[in-house]
């Protein structure tokens, strides 16, 4: 899922300065998992804007909401009623979600509260990591289900760099190499075969961010 | 023959090839060119040029390399995938060997975040291996990677790799050596070697693979200056191995550069012995003044002459 | 300023700081004035929010009571406890107030007299600190 962090407050008290009266929306999805932009969280920062505010005596009245997918629209409209009656609105949804609201909501500014991070898993409570870079063509099948793109620090696609020591990687020392990983696991299938092909270069201009603005079209499922 | 260059004639001719290295100035200074090109000219068949070191911002090795032949040495002009992507690196290659560049040393490259630049955006659009593969087919082919139009002209090049035998895994730094050789590299350097027991091994294993008969495979060796450096080395850079025997021997002697000389003429000579090792990389960083001793003491004068 | 009291909310473990504060009742210990005490189950018990909203309804400053490390009911709580405060540090200095007006206290059953001189000393502190200008009007 997607994985985001918390703005600083400061960094936010400045997007919210000439405001009085916001709207502070979270998302019931993604971010409610990673605890950046749930209920709790949509409280919790609530409150540290509210004082934040008192404290220079210049209060600011804010409005709570979580809607289930910030980045469905049937959600995001549910904000309507509510978006009409405050001046700007303050999303701690991924940057996903806060584009809906701008795509929904021309007429009103839109500030992001989180720092949108990655797409990762849980590697236990308080701990996610990062799993995948949406390259647009998976290459897992290869890599023994370990993904080289996201996971190493080069995006090396053929082999672990001279940097590779004792299974850590030079660069972050807490992170496993991803190709030590990979040979583990092709170890343990038994298919250190798959090691000695060489992965071509990949597509980045055709398949991935590179191409420009992706877009996936389903006509089955137009109505 | 694929390029012509001296490197390449010299180890064709079966002769223990010797390659130095220089690390470009940090601005546009040319006297420091100058200066390590003397202090390694008649003592190196050829020169490596690094890019952008360890992510340090430095003149470029295309621009040294250049400068390089025309004082007279042949060049290596390496080549990191971290800071160009498939189109610069391509038109790089148009031009540097439009300049008469022949030798090329294809790597990933340090971790931009290692450098001055760490807020850079890395590219990484290749690895190695796939650059070894798109100068193979510029220079087999005559066209670029995954493309029909032919090239104007005739891409002439001797192309190299690194290896490290002393990163792990292990086992996988053979098979991916195996990958370097199927995608067309002619040489090899490897990072320097302290620990000749997992040196000796790595190459047991190239040869069981049949890797040394497809490429030329230079030893590396850099002269340790101080136990201070040793001991650092050892360390804090991933992927070196420094055995303690080494450290103590350079810690305990009166003068620690004198013994790192000649503990690095003992590699050389050790590495001769071994085969499949078809030369050595003498990486004297910013110490090039000793390659002239180092390669003396270790009997690699006179350089040959081919023409 | 000199009329100023403080007002501490104070979380009290039920394995920890509610018996000490027990104890001090028993001891006839004499507490500052304005302390409102908050009976939890366990210090892990208490959210980063509940810190928030004790300053945001109108606390100067609040301390949590919790047992000492390693020493916790169930296993975690009051490192939980501890590093929710440390949350809740980073936000206060985003916000702009000082972050001693929360801290943690560890202590055990028989800790009246700790107990009494944690709120008097952080009482004095809050004085000199002044009332938390952040809180409601």
């Amino acid at each position: 899922m997607i994985k985001a962090e918390q703005k600083p407050i400061d960094e936010i008290l400045k997007y919210l300065n000439p405001y009085n009266k916001i709207l502070l929306s979270g998302c019931g999805a993604c971010v409610t998992v990673c605890h950046a932009g749930g209920e709790k969280e949509v409280e919790l920062l609530a409150s540290g804007l509210r004082m934040a505010r008192q404290k220079i005596g210049k209060k600011i009245e804010v409005l709570e909401v979580t809607p289930a997918r910030q980045c469905e629209p049937e959600f995001a409209l549910e904000l309507s009623e509510t978006i009409e009656k405050v001046e700007a609105v303050l999303s701690i949804s991924c940057g996903v979600g806060v584009q809906t609201l701008v795509r929904h909501f021309p007429k009103i500014p839109i500030f992001p509260g989180v720092n949108t991070s990655f797409l990762g898993e849980t590697i236990t409570h308080g701990v996610w990591e990062e799993r995948c870079q949406a390259c647009g063509n998976c290459i897992l099948e290869k890599t023994g289900g370990i993904c080289p793109i996201s996971r190493c620090a080069k995006q090396l696609l053929n082999g672990p760099c001279g940097g590779s020591s004792k299974g850590k990687c030079e660069i972050k020392k807490e992170a496993d190499c991803a190709w030590q990983l990979i040979y583990d696991r092709l170890k343990t299938l038994n298919q250190l075969y798959k090691l000695e092909e060489i992965i071509p270069a990949k597509r980045w201009g055709v398949e991935s961010r590179d191409s420009g603005l992706r877009r996936i079209v389903r006509e089955d499922l137009k109505v | 023959m694929k390029a012509g260059s001296n490197l390449e004639k010299v180890l064709e001719k079966r002769l223990f090839a010797v390659t130095g290295e220089l690390g470009p100035p940090k601005g546009n200074d040319v006297s420091v060119i100058k200066r390590k090109a003397e202090l390694l000219k008649g003592y190196v068949d050829a020169v490596n040029v690094t890019d952008n070191q360890t992510a340090i911002v430095r003149m470029s090795s295309i621009a040294t390399s250049s400068l390089l032949i025309q004082l007279g040495l042949e060049p290596v002009m390496q080549m990191t995938t971290r800071d160009r992507n498939r189109i610069a690196i391509q038109s790089d290659i148009f031009g540097a060997t439009a300049l008469g560049i022949k030798n090329m040393l294809c790597l990933t490259g340090d971790h931009h975040t290692f450098g001055n630049q760490v807020d850079a955006k890395n590219v990484h659009d290749l690895d190695s291996i796939q650059l070894i593969d798109c100068v193979r087919t510029m220079r087999d082919q005559g066209r670029l990677l995954g493309g029909e139009e032919k090239i104007e002209g005739e891409i002439n090049i001797f192309i190299g790799a690194a290896a490290n035998p002393f990163a792990d895994p292990f086992e996988f730094r053979v098979i991916r050596l195996g990958k370097k050789v199927a995608a067309g590299v002619n040489f090899i350097q490897t990072q320097c070697i302290y620990d000749m027991n997992r040196f000796k091994e790595w190459m047991r294993m190239v040869r069981d693979r049949g890797l040394h008969e497809k490429c030329h495979i230079l030893g590396g060796v850099t002269p340790l200056k101080s136990g201070g450096m040793a001991r650092y080395m050892a360390k804090n850079v991933s992927g070196i191995i420094i055995p303690d025997e080494i450290i103590d021997r350079v810690v305990k002697a009166k003068k620690p550069a004198e013994e790192g000389i000649k503990i690095c003429v003992e590699q050389i000579q050790e590495l001769r012995e071994i085969e499949g090792v078809h030369g050595v990389h003498i990486m004297a960083i910013e110490w090039e003044q000793m390659v002239s001793k180092i390669t003396e003491m270790a009997g690699l004068l006179p350089r040959p002459k081919i023409e | 300023m000199s009329s100023f009291d403080p007002k501490i909310i104070a979380f009290c473990c039920d394995q920890s700081g509610y018996p000490a504060a027990d104890m001090a009742g028993t001891l006839k210990l004499k507490l500052p004035r304005n302390i409102e005490i908050v009976r939890v189950p366990c210090a892990g018990r208490i959210e980063t929010i509940y810190l928030l909203k004790a300053l945001e309804k109108g606390a100067d400053g609040v301390l949590v009571f919790a047992c000492y490390e390693e020493n916790c009911q169930f296993l975690r709580g009051n490192l939980r406890a501890k590093a929710r405060l440390a949350y809740a540090h980073r936000m206060l200095e985003g916000i702009g107030l000082e972050k001693e007006r929360v801290e943690i206290c560890h202590l055990a059953t028989n800790s009246g007299v700790k107990f009494v001189e944690t709120l008097r000393r952080k009482s004095e502190q809050l004085k000199k600190m002044g009332p938390n200008p952040a809180k409601e009007s």
